[in-house]
């Protein structure tokens, strides 16, 4: 059980492996309190099963020997839950609600109906320049770099879902979302949308590649808009048109 | 329609039973509970095999990607969409909620409190017709231009609110219209239910002296009036963006989507509430009935579940989770939504403990009952996962959550009403129905139900996500094995869908030809079964029944018989 999720679908963020574990502490918790209820319930149902000239007994459930079966269960149920809250909360504060402090990069998600767009920095490292490269439904991303994304939705709401990273979340016409991940491993991976979003949704299918920092460079150096390239400065020797024109 | 059928209204019961009835009075315009408790039960399951049909069609679908499904076609993108959210609409509203609360509320309420009708008979009657109303408004939506709703049951805005996005100018609009009529009905059957049970008891039944059943629908109907409120206020905003074109959820107009979410989740939750508190009701009296048992622990149940009533008002951001709100509002619903655990976990335990030292009979409705403790325990504890903020960003919008509410759904809607009905079937019919027939429709629901959903959970685990016609596009989810699993579902879903012939076979031959069922089959306590089976317009003659003692006096020691009906002078 310790692969629980897993085994189905690959870990490769440096967060998903907490909320694997997560995952399996909740299992491992409600599964001791489910198979206990059943043990218990099918052993009553078969020991109590009616027999002829076995009268029934007359238990009010007030008896306080009787009401501690009751009382102590429940109060374990309660220590439980403390834990859970516990490793829930701890999880989430890192998924959800931290940013790396230096990020390698911003990349820009963009949701509409029905298909993904991203803005990638170029070789600047930066968004809104005349590098920055845009791709729909294909996102490339370094392996083992904290990336910040910045999540928008166009027309309705969508779910920016990906599963090898265990990050989801929610696309809203209006807002700009900031949130990070950080790959473990190479690959091309799926993206979903997970929100309902029309007859489309059902289409709206992205691809994540995780590349090494090398590859990434020569997918920026083969991507590079035409236009950016004209003016982008000689490497030692910057380009005071280009600089100024920015 | 009142004044054509003056027949009906005439509610003095010194004259009931001597004048011949028309049809259309007995049967359509009828003011008396067990009648429209009838409407409401057969209206109820009709609107269940509508949405079972659905889910054939995109269960087929699902598992066959492109078939021609037998009696539907194929299944389109949109028409798939349509199938998912009425049939989680229908589910919900048309079937869970008047089977369980107007139905049993209806015929239960004032035969169990030992008074001849609802305090309200003619705000009940209104009641069914504006539910039947709402009915055919759903229904009609799937024959307009455009084709029905197809947003999903939660109906979130922006999609929802706009024509140019959801491609359903017609449909949206009639899906929140019907939505809307239908919280009427159930505004005014709540209203009678908790006044009925609160005011119109039979002479000496004290507030513990009321079944466990009847405290459930009237907490029950408590939850959904205090709930409904804001929901219609979102609906009404729905309708003005739709039609008149507002702007309560366009953010580019200074409108939120996310306002709709908290409106519609407000309610959504403590819904939930509002369908379980019915059938852990229903289950709490047959297991009492057939352990021979007094509740155990009787006024825990009570206060246990007042407390979740009121917790459950606090828990409904978790369904919002990764919705795009401050993240920092998750540790408050994760608390909240552990913490509701603690009461529903006690009443698991206490129910358990209910079986302690009886003598149980494993009748039909007894197989029910404990069907339904046990299935819903698996939606009980699947529910930690999805309560847990850090784990609910892998399983949001996963088939784990929705394998998850479909265990607790099903429990509730099927297997509790299944429960109900079985029990009281002798007592509305005045014929018993057939065990063997009863014992094949259990199996064949319970183990293909357990082979549906199971697997799901599995798929949800590997990283499949709701609400889509064909899972192609997904490499990661288009493989063989995952394909696989949907076939058995599916397959599955054919196998119990064809075990409910049973079931409407054995009501149908029960109902013209079953053994005559006497006052009190099952030898229990509460008053229903202290006065004829069908019981008499008026319901228990010319004498009122008179109240002595609680509603569980099982096994009392020093007594021959091991019942004492509420009503027997001691």
């Amino acid at each position: 059980m310790t692969d629980l999720i897993a085994n189905y679908v690959p870990s490769l963020s440096t967060y998903s492996a907490d909320i694997d574990g997560l995952i399996i502490l909740i299992a491992w918790l409600v599964g001791f309190w489910y198979v206990l209820c059943n043990i218990v319930f099918f052993y009553f149902i078969f020991r109590y099963r009616a027999k002829p000239g076995v009268p029934t007994s007359y238990v009010t459930g007030e008896e306080k020997e009787l009401k501690r079966w009751i009382t102590i269960p429940h109060l374990l149920v309660l220590v439980c839950d403390l834990f859970i809250i516990y490793g829930a909360v701890r999880v989430w504060v890192d998924v959800k609600q931290t940013l790396p402090e230096t990020p390698y990069a911003t990349v820009r998600v963009i949701s509409q109906q029905w298909a993904w767009s991203f803005v990638h920095p170029g070789a600047d490292g930066k968004l809104d320049t005349a590098d920055d490269i845009k791709t729909v439904d294909d996102l490339h991303i370094v392996k083992d770099k904290p990336y910040i994304y910045e999540l928008m939705a166009r027309d309705v709401l969508h779910d920016f879902s990906v599963p090898v990273f265990r990050l989801k979340q929610d696309a809203i016409p209006g807002r700009t979302i900031k949130g990070w991940f950080q790959a473990t491993a190479t690959g091309v991976y799926d993206i979903q949308c997970a929100e309902i979003c029309g007859i489309g949704h059902g289409v709206m299918a992205g691809r994540i590649h995780i590349s090494t920092e090398e590859q990434h460079a020569a997918w920026i150096a083969e991507n590079t808009p035409a236009a950016a390239l004209a003016d982008m400065p000689q490497a030692d020797t910057p380009n005071p048109k280009a600089l100024a024109a920015r | 329609m009142a004044e054509s059928v003056p027949a009906a209204d005439v509610h003095a019961h010194d004259d009931h039973g001597h004048h011949e009835q028309s049809f259309a009075s007995k049967y359509l315009f009828s003011t008396d509970h067990k009648m429209i408790a009838m409407q409401y039960m057969f209206t109820g399951m009709a609107m269940a095999l509508i949405g079972g049909f659905f889910a054939y069609a995109f269960r087929m679908q699902l598992a066959f990607p492109g078939m021609d499904v037998p009696f539907w076609g194929q299944v389109s993108a949109a028409e798939y969409n349509a199938l998912v959210t009425n049939h989680g609409t229908i589910m919900i509203f048309w079937v869970a909620m008047p089977v369980l609360i107007a139905a049993f509320g209806n015929y239960l309420i004032p035969l169990m409190c030992g008074c001849d009708d609802m305090v309200f008979p003619r705000l009940n009657r209104l009641s069914y017709q504006i539910f039947l109303l709402s009915a055919v408004v759903l229904i009609a939506s799937f024959f307009v231009e455009g084709g029905a709703f197809g947003g999903a049951w939660t109906a979130y805005p922006p999609l929802s609110a706009k024509a140019e996005y959801s491609l359903t100018p017609l449909g949206s609009t009639i899906w929140v219209i019907a939505v809307a009529l239908e919280f009427v009905a159930f505004l005014l059957g709540g209203i009678n239910f908790v006044t009925t049970a609160m005011n119109s008891r039979a002479e000496g039944m004290g507030m513990y002296d009321i079944p466990v059943v009847i405290w459930m629908i009237v907490i029950a109907s408590i939850l959904f009036m205090a709930s409904v409120g804001p929901l219609i206020a979102g609906a009404v905003m729905l309708v003005f963006d739709q039609t008149l074109g507002t702007n309560f959820f366009d953010p580019d107009r200074g409108g939120d989507p996310i306002l709709w979410q908290h409106l519609f989740w407000f309610f959504g939750h403590p819904e939930v509430y509002v369908v379980l508190l019915p059938a852990l009701g229903i289950t709490a009296d047959i297991m009492a009935t057939f352990s021979r048992k007094k509740i155990f622990a009787y006024k825990t149940v009570l206060y246990t579940t007042f407390a979740t009533g009121v917790l459950s008002f606090m828990v409904w951001a978790h369904h919002q989770f990764i919705a795009g709100v401050d993240p920092r509002m998750a540790h408050v619903f994760t608390i909240t939504t552990l913490l509701i655990s603690i009461p529903i976990a006690e009443l698991c335990f206490v129910y358990i403990a209910t079986l302690y030292k009886g003598s149980i009979t494993l009748s039909t409705p007894m197989l029910w009952a404990l069907a339904f403790l046990g299935e819903f325990l698996i939606g009980g504890v699947t529910g930690i996962f999805l309560g847990a903020s850090g784990a609910d960003v892998y399983f949001h919008d996963t088939y784990f959550v929705l394998a998850h509410f479909h265990y607790t759904f099903f429990p509730i809607a099927i297997i509790g009403t299944f429960a109900g009905v079985t029990y009281w079937f002798p007592k509305m019919f005045g014929r018993m129905m057939n065990e063997t027939l009863g014992k094949i429709h259990f199996w064949g629901t319970v183990i293909p139900f357990n082979c549906i959903f199971i697997p799901l959970f599995f798929l949800g685990m590997g990283g499949q996500h709701r609400r889509i016609y064909n899972y192609e596009n997904f490499p990661e989810l288009a493989g063989q094995g995952m394909q696989d699993i949907r076939i058995f579902a599916t397959v599955s879903l054919l196998v119990m869908l064809a075990f409910q012939v049973v079931f409407f076979i054995n009501f149908i031959m029960s109902l013209r030809s079953g053994k005559k069922a006497p006052n009190n089959p099952w030898r229990a306590n509460t008053l229903e079964w202290q006065t004829p089976s069908p019981p008499p317009h008026g319901n228990f003659g010319s004498e009122m029944p008179k109240v002595y003692r609680g509603p569980y006096e099982y096994g009392t020691p020093g007594r021959e018989e091991d019942f004492w009906p509420q009503n027997a002078p001691s």
